[in-house]
């Protein structure tokens, strides 16, 4: 593989977030995907591969592509 | 003018560890907007409002969450496990409540049928099992047998929460037996949990000597929320009251309240 075609294969991957796939960047974090997103750490919950990344690990797992995330929240309910 | 009457002693609401104001527990769910929402929380007095967790409306991200309508100082934020079908699906939702919020308690749902939303006995057990291990606060929503009951406090819950009826039906109290053997023989706090529908249902509810009530619809689907959760309030109060003031026996034959003697000619 040349260098050129290795850096465009290594530039988006595809995730899937709330049950949609999404193409986001090689090497984006989960800090980065809530930021692409417009989503305030301090209410979502992020679940990653079925684990739950604590707000302050976010910035520090990598998406790879195939990962699912899991982006909840409180709503109503009784 | 205003009449003091002497009121027998209680001791205030307490789940595990946690003493709360009100025995009235109110859900979030259902209102037709948030203002009406607030307006019936704060009418309610309650303390305990209980939320579900939920994915995230990527397409509606801007609106805001229920937490900026819930102040976390004001209300103890109770989460659910609603919409769990299975043990693995409530100990994954719960897993996530916790990381949400602000507490370890939970209110546990595994739920085994869709049309009646009627707990699955199996399948909450096994969760409450796991749940009570990770040090969770369980309060364990099931039906109303006694054997169910004692295994989830042998289990290690912090409170049993026998329903009512079912879900949204607003039948009220259906089975009043089972509800205060219920409460007569476990240690743990009973709350029942679902189906009461009007204030009348929270009223002899209390009076089987529970030790609160978590209801949602009966609030959220009243033509006046607000008023409804006022009486609810009252309800919930006059309901305890009667319980500790000691009611009347019941009697198959009319005993007269005025003499019989002194009768004219």
């Amino acid at each position: 593989m040349t260098n050129q075609s290795a850096q465009a294969a290594a530039q988006a991957i595809t995730v899937v977030v709330n049950g949609e796939p999404r193409e986001m960047t090689s090497g984006a974090s989960l800090l980065d995907l809530l930021g692409s997103l417009d989503l305030d750490p301090r209410v979502v919950v992020v679940e990653h591969n079925r684990q739950i990344v604590r707000r302050p690990g976010l910035g520090a797992v990598r998406l790879q592509q195939g990962d699912q995330v899991e982006l909840v929240h409180f709503v109503g309910g009784g | 003018m205003t009449t003091t009457v002497a009121a027998p002693v209680d001791r205030p609401l307490t789940i595990g560890g946690r003493e709360f104001r009100s025995r009235l527990l109110v859900g979030t769910g259902k209102y037709k907007d948030n203002r009406t929402m607030i307006r019936a929380l704060e009418a309610s007095g309650a303390e305990v409002v209980t939320v579900a967790v939920r994915r995230v409306d990527l397409d509606r991200r801007h609106e805001q969450g229920i937490l900026y309508h819930l102040d976390p100082s004001r209300f103890f934020l109770l989460a659910n496990t609603a919409g769990c079908y299975t043990a693995d699906e409530a100990v994954r939702y719960a897993r996530l409540a916790r990381e949400a919020g602000f507490n370890e308690f939970i209110k546990l749902e595994v739920i085994g049928d869709q049309e009646t939303l009627l707990p699955d006995s199996e399948g909450l057990l096994q969760a409450a099992r796991t749940l009570v291990s990770e040090g969770f606060q369980v309060m364990a929503y099931t039906n109303e047998d006694l054997i169910t009951a004692l295994k989830l406090e042998d289990a290690g819950c912090a409170a049993v929460m026998p329903l009512a009826s079912p879900i949204g039906s607003g039948l009220g109290l259906l089975n009043p037996y089972t509800v205060r053997t219920i409460k007569r023989r476990l240690k743990v706090p009973v709350i029942v949990d679902a189906g009461v529908g009007t204030a009348s249902d929270a009223c002899v509810t209390m009076e089987q000597g529970v030790d609160g009530i978590l209801m949602n619809t009966a609030l959220a689907l009243a033509s006046q929320p607000e008023s409804m959760a006022r009486a609810m309030g009252l309800a919930v109060e006059a309901g305890r009251l009667a319980y500790l003031a000691g009611r009347m026996p019941r009697r198959e034959i009319a005993v007269p309240s005025s003499p019989t003697t002194g009768l004219l000619d």
